[in-house]
């Protein structure tokens, strides 16, 4: 009895530390944002563009990178969903259980997961040089929708696969078709799920300067068309806090406090839809 | 062939694999009659039922060999379409899955795929099919709720009703009331009496006190083999086999 108690403690304990570490962490480099950023911090730097010489001005704000952010990573959310919840559908709704295509993709989109962002930035580059296309909106777009998609679709495809077969056959039971029944049952059903993943693939797509640093390029003016370079928040950051000057280097917490905080606006946004989606889910 | 019977079975076999589910079966399932399929777990009541709807489908490493006729057409012809073949079934699971929407969305769902798109009409048929479930009443201030706050009882109903909306001939029904409490069971077998003067009721039990009380005809399936069919009385009273007679008696589960 008693070890059986120690056990539990120590686990809990465990769990515990865990937890702390995480929430610490987090909260330490959200502290350090607030600390080092505020003081950079007032409505020019969300309202303008940069003033006094290039990206790196002192005066002016980063709206540059932000709208250039939302747009390259709102756009390659998008073009990820076009492909990620087909390839989840067809592995979980068409597709044999035991099909090796389908556990051979899995496999690869898993490893594609834990590719280094650079990587898919150096492939998006050269898909560029083959179309003619120079660092543009369209190439941030594409490689980050590249850079994602491996996260959309295993998220989609974890919570599809949790869909249990009954449900889908008692829509086929009606005569309704798998399309049918993909789409109106299989996605109504897992929709709380398919929008975390779609929130999990843009928090990773908006939060990503590797890929970004050849593909979109960077610009001090809000891009008008697609084939415009555009500034991105991330590297926002890494170019001020590159310089040597002080009070640019504040402005680089000013824009990571900025990211940070579309990611939880966006975050907090996601849960009020899923929580409305969730009440048809048959559990 | 009879022709008057809407499902024939001739020389059925189902393999899951390497492992045989059922194994020449042939009968004939009485029109407008409920049908009662027993027989101990797992000796392919549930494949059989499923094999009518060709629900088995969906199973993967399923073989399939010899015919089944429904209203005359061999469902497993490859040009057999499947989905008017399930328009002729509803079908009733062990556990009522509404779909992921509202109560009148669930019961329009099959009408809309099939072609009815006209609101007036669609509310028509919501209305009938949840009165012939006797789910209306308790329902009907409040048909754009989920179907999934409704209790589980009520969702048996539902799923009835739903079944129902796209006008089938045939009910399949598997273990209908197993997930139920007595008094929603009770319900769904009042229904089953009322249906079968205009459906012909295929339905799986393990509950041989519900078999004799609702059945007509009866199905005696163990371990893949058809071993005995009839009408209920003589199944019950005057079983010619032995193992239906030990079953039974509950010698053999």
């Amino acid at each position: 009895m008693l070890s059986k108690k120690i056990e539990e403690n120590i686990f809990k304990a465990l769990m515990i530390t865990a937890t702390l570490i995480v929430l610490l962490s987090s909260v330490f480099i959200i502290i350090t944002i607030l600390i080092k950023g505020l003081p950079a911090m007032n409505l020019d730097m969300i309202t303008k563009t940069p003033k006094g010489g290039y990206y790196l001005g002192k005066s002016g704000g980063i709206l540059n990178a932000i709208v250039g952010s939302l747009i390259l990573t709102g756009g390659a959310t998008l073009v990820s969903i076009f492909f990620s919840l087909p390839v989840a559908l067809y592995a979980n709704v068409y597709a044999d259980k035991s099909s090796k295509i389908v556990a051979f993709s899995r496999v690869s989109l898993d490893v594609l997961w834990g590719v280094p962002s650079i990587v898919y930035g150096a492939f998006g580059f050269t898909i560029m040089l083959f179309f003619g296309l120079k660092a543009s909106l369209l190439g941030g777009i594409i490689t980050v929708a590249l850079l994602i998609f491996p996260i959309m679709s295993r998220a989609m495809d974890e919570v599809i696969r949790m869909v249990p077969q009954e449900l889908l056959n008692s829509s086929y039971a009606l005569g309704a078709t798998k399309f049918e029944t993909a789409l109106k049952v299989v996605v109504r059903q897992s929709l709380p799920g398919i929008l975390s993943a779609v929130l999990i693939a843009f928090g990773r797509g908006i939060g990503d300067a590797a890929s970004v640093i050849f593909t979109a390029g960077f610009s001090d003016r809000i891009p008008f068309s697609l084939f415009e370079p555009a500034a991105t928040l991330p590297l926002a950051v890494f170019f001020q806090l590159g310089t040597p000057f002080p009070e640019v280097q504040e402005r680089a917490y000013a824009s990571a406090l900025i990211l940070t905080i579309i990611v939880f606006l966006v975050s907090i946004g996601s849960r009020i839809l899923i929580r409305r989606y969730s009440k048809h889910v048959i559990k | 062939m009879e022709p008057t019977s809407h499902i024939n079975v001739q020389d059925l076999n189902v393999y899951y694999g390497n492992t045989q589910a059922l194994k020449d079966i042939n009968i004939n399932i009485p029109d407008k009659q409920i049908t009662a399929i027993i027989g101990p777990s797992g000796c392919g009541k549930t494949t059989l039922l499923r094999t009518f709807n060709r629900l088995v489908d969906t199973v993967d490493g399923i073989r399939v060999t010899g015919k089944v006729f429904v209203d005359g057409e061999d469902i497993f012809d490859p040009k057999a379409d499947v989905t008017l073949i399930r328009k002729k079934m509803g079908l009733l699971s062990q556990r009522p899955y509404p779909l992921p929407m509202s109560i009148f969305d669930n019961v329009a769902y099959g009408p809309k795929i099939h072609g009815i798109k006209k609101k007036k009409i669609l509310e028509g048929i919501v209305e009938n099919h949840l009165k012939i479930a006797s789910l209306w009443d308790e329902v009907k201030d409040r048909l754009h709720e989920p179907a999934s706050r409704l209790s589980i009882g009520q969702q048996q109903r539902l799923c009835l009703a739903r079944g129902l909306a796209v006008e089938p001939e045939i009910i399949l029904a598997d273990e209908p009331t197993s997930a139920l409490d007595p008094k929603s069971s009770l319900y769904i077998e009042n229904r089953f009496r009322e249906l079968r003067s205009e459906y012909s009721i295929v339905m799986v039990t393990h509950i041989l006190r519900q078999a004799k009380r609702l059945a007509d005809y009866i199905i005696f399936l163990y371990l893949g083999e058809l071993i005995e069919h009839g009408p209920v009385n003589e199944i019950f009273e005057n079983p010619k086999e032995e193992r239906t007679r030990e079953y039974i008696k509950g010698v053999i589960s």
